[in-house]
């Protein structure tokens, strides 16, 4: 059914309300890419044939909902109860009956099934009463894990177009802008431009045709915010855009979705179709005179494709490569028509800042950076996942409290955050509130809002050739600086990495990196030496080692590590004995292994899978000199 | 018509002028390398980078542009051999030297920034393609599209597609002439043209007996300007002689 007017949106809210409200007891399985991958599809299925067996009992009205990302991807598949607020982690279907009888027939909470916290040790049960959720804000992700993705009336039930009917019966196209600009957003897409401003720039180019788009190509290693978005509530993502384009005047627009993001193009796709059915979407959306629609474009797989200008280009059908712009895309942007172009995370924020008011957003913050921010957290941390925070939340708040710590409780290294053109932030700067001018200011950038933290056993040369060697492979090669510059910086680092490097070559990467940041076309070539600057600022000295010394302080560089067993250490397991892939490692069960030095190629497996930590890491120099001696 | 300073001096430029217009009226040199008159600036090599300030900036911030797109603007501050910009230049063209070691074009020029040889790790299969992009640019105006880049990033080459004989080139030779290095090569004879492994059966003027053109060349510029066919085969030496034959007859009319 089409909603033609504001009564008919507000009593089919009414009612959407209502049938929600009726179900007394939920079962919501995340159903996120992370908790499909630990198996939580099949986990939905046993509940609803659990269900249905049980229809019978009339006395418990099960319903059973899957759900987008809940975020707390590290102990999926997670289950949330509702009313009750139970949360169990890693639920298998095997568990289903038990959960079923138990829990939701008998009361009865499963201890075993609880999150254990690993700062203190106990079992928690309330869903939002965990560290990871308790300590979060949720503007962006709202309703992620809260609702169906699939089902636009359990959506509009949890206040999706509540703003867009504010602001097409309420405000005026200005009004809007100046709500928005109250609320101090800035970009989410990682340059951080206030939102309000782009607006007002595409709004005064002239011309009556005008184009809306979403940016949901993230390409950066171990981001997955945008996607967890697009997939776990769609709509948000709809409605801010739709909102947008009532207040730019524009009646076209595109959601540029990466073709790797399979489940995000599904539910995208559904939401579409759904808003158009109900018409929301459309000519005369709400029956209030205005049209918009909105197009999927899925992109072919190039991290370049998230730059704007190569976005654009790519939407025309061209090549996906940047364009030398001095003029903004604003003014000519697609097609060379104003363009507005916002991330995924910004347009998901747009609803609830209207429906709520800018000065609700902007209440939280920085003075520079208001409101709240989605961030991947991921690397060697315990709980990893997706989180939305206040803008000035400490790296330590969101590595120790939300995140609950290091792995293994191992010492902290760095934090990457930015996504690959981001850097490295060391210790010392764990109390820095994150912002986009304090990241900016400590070499780093806010970017997609990855933030990948490392422990005493990264290599910090390693690490910033991992993300040049992705950078390397993602440059369009258009420009010098970039195609040539990329290529030369990895092989000035392979030399380091394999102890041939020297101080000249450390000139040299300082240089390129110079003439990357000030020659490069586009962002990508001139945030590339980001890594690179932020490791030789704060790690210098792990460069030194390599150089001078031979050595790889972290055990990680291959060609300057060797592996040894220390004897008193070994219980002759076996363990290594398997893991190694060269048969370098000698030993009978419960004697002690000893490793060929010949053969070993310095993998590290072994040391991975010693249960004793007998294996130890030794500069390969030492090993050499001793031989010698 | 702006008016703006390029290192000290002076100039008024048209509205739509570049900085490198307003650079060259201004008889102030800047290297450019994918720059040519008449096709879009395209902003690949990076050569041309100038310092540049606007009218309602602070004194002194300047930001490092490319001169050939970006537009001369009122009361601009051009500076084109600031320590940073010059770094900038002799850092581009030490790359394209460890690229193309051998090119005259780009020694030449690194030479002329104090490169003599390259800081980095040479390529070891060097050829002279410098990948400024005019040729498929240029190919691109012509209403063709025979060719285009291939492969991203350092692997990034010139190439017709899936690198066969290109089905939509007309052999033009316009990208081998425009080739600031001459590394598209062609062979030509009375009768027949070969370049990216096509080969065009050439037309030739039906007085003088000269190749003139490929048939599918004056085939699209034929069907593009709406002028007869033989008029573009016509040869040099037959439109001279033309030429000649007409002021005959003008000056039998005196």
């Amino acid at each position: 059914m089409r909603i033609e007017s504001i009564d008919q949106f507000e009593a089919l809210r009414a009612q959407a309300r209502e049938s929600e409200e009726s179900r007394t007891q939920q079962i919501h399985v995340c159903c996120g890419t992370g908790c499909l991958a630990w198996g939580s599809k099949e986990v939905a299925e046993a509940f609803a044939s659990e269900v249905a067996k049980r229809s019978l009992d009339a006395s418990v009205e099960l319903f059973v909902k899957s759900t987008g990302c809940h975020g707390f991807c590290e102990r999926g598949p997670l289950v949330v109860l509702q009313p009750s607020g139970i949360l169990y982690t890693k639920v298998k279907p095997s568990h289903v009956e038990e959960i079923v009888e138990k829990t939701l027939i008998g009361g009865e909470v499963i201890t075993k099934l609880l999150y254990k916290d690993p700062v203190s040790e106990e079992r928690i049960e309330k869903y939002d009463e965990i560290p990871f959720y308790l300590n979060q804000v949720r503007v962006a992700m709202r309703n992620i894990g809260r609702i169906d993705p699939t089902d636009i009336l359990d959506a509009i039930a949890h206040g999706a177009y509540s703003g867009l009917a504010k602001a097409l019966y309420e405000m005026t196209p200005d009004e809007v802008i100046e709500e928005v600009e109250i609320s101090g957003q800035r970009g989410r897409g990682g340059a951080g431009f206030s939102t309000a401003r782009k607006w007002r720039s595409c709004k005064a180019a002239p011309g009556d045709r005008r184009f809306v788009l979403c940016n949901g190509d993230e390409g950066d290693p171990g981001a997955f915010k945008d996607r967890s978005i697009m997939e776990g509530d769609p709509h948000s993502v709809l409605e801010g855009m739709i909102i947008g384009a009532y207040a730019l005047g524009s009646h076209e627009g595109w959601i540029y979705v990466r073709d790797e993001y399979p489940l995000a193009v599904v539910n995208l796709t559904i939401a579409i179709r759904e808003a158009r059915k109900y018409g929301l979407l459309g000519e005369d959306i709400m029956g209030s005179g205005f049209g918009f629609d909105v197009k999927i474009s899925r992109g072919g797989g190039a991290f370049v494709c998230g730059e704007s200008s190569a976005l654009m280009r790519s939407l025309e059908g061209k090549t996906g490569e940047p364009r030398a712009k001095y003029v903004h895309s604003t003014e000519k942007g697609l097609f060379d028509l104003p363009t507005v172009l916002n991330n995924v995370e910004t347009w998901a924020g747009i609803g609830a800042i209207i429906e709520y008011g800018g000065d609700v957003f902007a209440s939280m913050g920085t003075q520079r950076s208001k409101g709240t921010k989605a961030f991947s957290l991921v690397g060697k941390v315990k709980n990893t996942g997706l989180i939305e925070l206040p803008m000035g939340t400490t790296l330590r708040h969101i590595i120790y409290t939300i995140g609950g710590g290091i792995l293994n409780d191992r010492p902290f290294k760095a934090v990457q955050t930015g996504g690959p053109s981001g850097g490295c932030v060391p210790e010392e700067l764990l109390d820095l509130p994150v912002d986009y001018e304090e990241l900016t200011e400590a070499g780093s950038m806010m970017g997609s809002g990855g933030m990948i933290v490392m422990d005493d056993r990264t290599c910090m040369v390693d690490v910033s050739r991992f993300f040049l060697a992705f950078l390397e492979e993602e440059s369009c090669g258009k420009c010098t600086p970039c195609r040539e510059g990329l290529k030369q910086m990895l092989h000035l680092y392979d030399r380091i990495i394999a102890g041939e490097g020297s101080n000249e070559d450390l000139d040299l990467i300082e240089r390129l990196a110079r003439g990357m940041r000030l020659g490069s076309l586009c962002e990508l070539g001139k945030s590339a030496p980001n890594p690179v600057l932020s490791t030789l600022r704060y790690f210098r000295s792990e460069y030194e080692s390599h150089i001078a010394d031979k050595e790889c302080p972290a055990g990680v560089c291959r060609d300057l590590t060797a592996f040894v067993i220390i004897e008193d250490e070994c219980d002759g397991c076996h363990a290594c004995f398997k893991a190694c892939p060269v048969d370098a490692i000698a030993g009978v069960v419960k004697e002690l292994h000893v490793i060929d030095h010949e053969v070993c190629i310095s993998c590290g497996a072994c040391l991975d899978v010693c249960p004793t930590d007998a294996v130890r890491t030794l500069p390969k120099i030492v090993l050499k000199n001793a031989e010698v001696v | 018509m702006p008016t703006l300073t390029v290192d000290g001096r002076e100039v008024t430029v048209d509205a739509d002028a570049t900085i490198l217009d307003a650079a060259r009226a201004a008889g102030v040199e800047v290297p450019t390398l994918c720059q040519f008159d008449g096709l879009e600036p395209w902003g690949g090599c990076r050569l041309c980078v100038v310092d540049m300030s606007q009218a309602n900036w602070d004194d002194d911030w300047f930001k490092v542009v490319t001169a050939c797109n970006h537009p001369a603007e009122e009361g601009m501050n051009v500076v084109t051999d600031s320590v940073r910009v010059l770094e900038t230049r002799q850092i581009v063209l030490d790359l394209l030297l460890a690229r193309c070691p051998e090119t005259p074009l780009v020694q030449k020029w690194a030479r002329e920034y104090g490169v003599l040889k390259t800081s980095y790790t040479p390529n070891p299969e060097p050829d002279d393609c410098i990948l400024c992009g005019l040729c498929t640019r240029v190919c691109d105006h012509i209403g063709v599209s025979a060719i285009s880049s291939i492969n991203r990033g350092w692997g990034r080459e010139i190439a017709p597609p899936f690198n066969e004989p290109p089905p939509d080139c007309i052999g033009c030779l316009a990208c081998a002439e425009i080739c600031p290095t001459d590394c598209i090569s062609y062979t030509n004879s009375n009768t027949r043209r070969t370049i990216w492994g096509k080969e065009f059966e050439m037309l030739r003027d039906p007085r003088t007996g000269e190749a003139v053109i490929t048939r599918e060349q004056a085939e699209h510029f034929a069907e593009r300007s709406g002028i007869p066919i033989a008029y573009f085969e016509k040869s040099d030496a037959s439109k001279r002689r033309e030429m000649a034959k007409t002021f005959e007859r003008l000056g039998q009319l005196k």
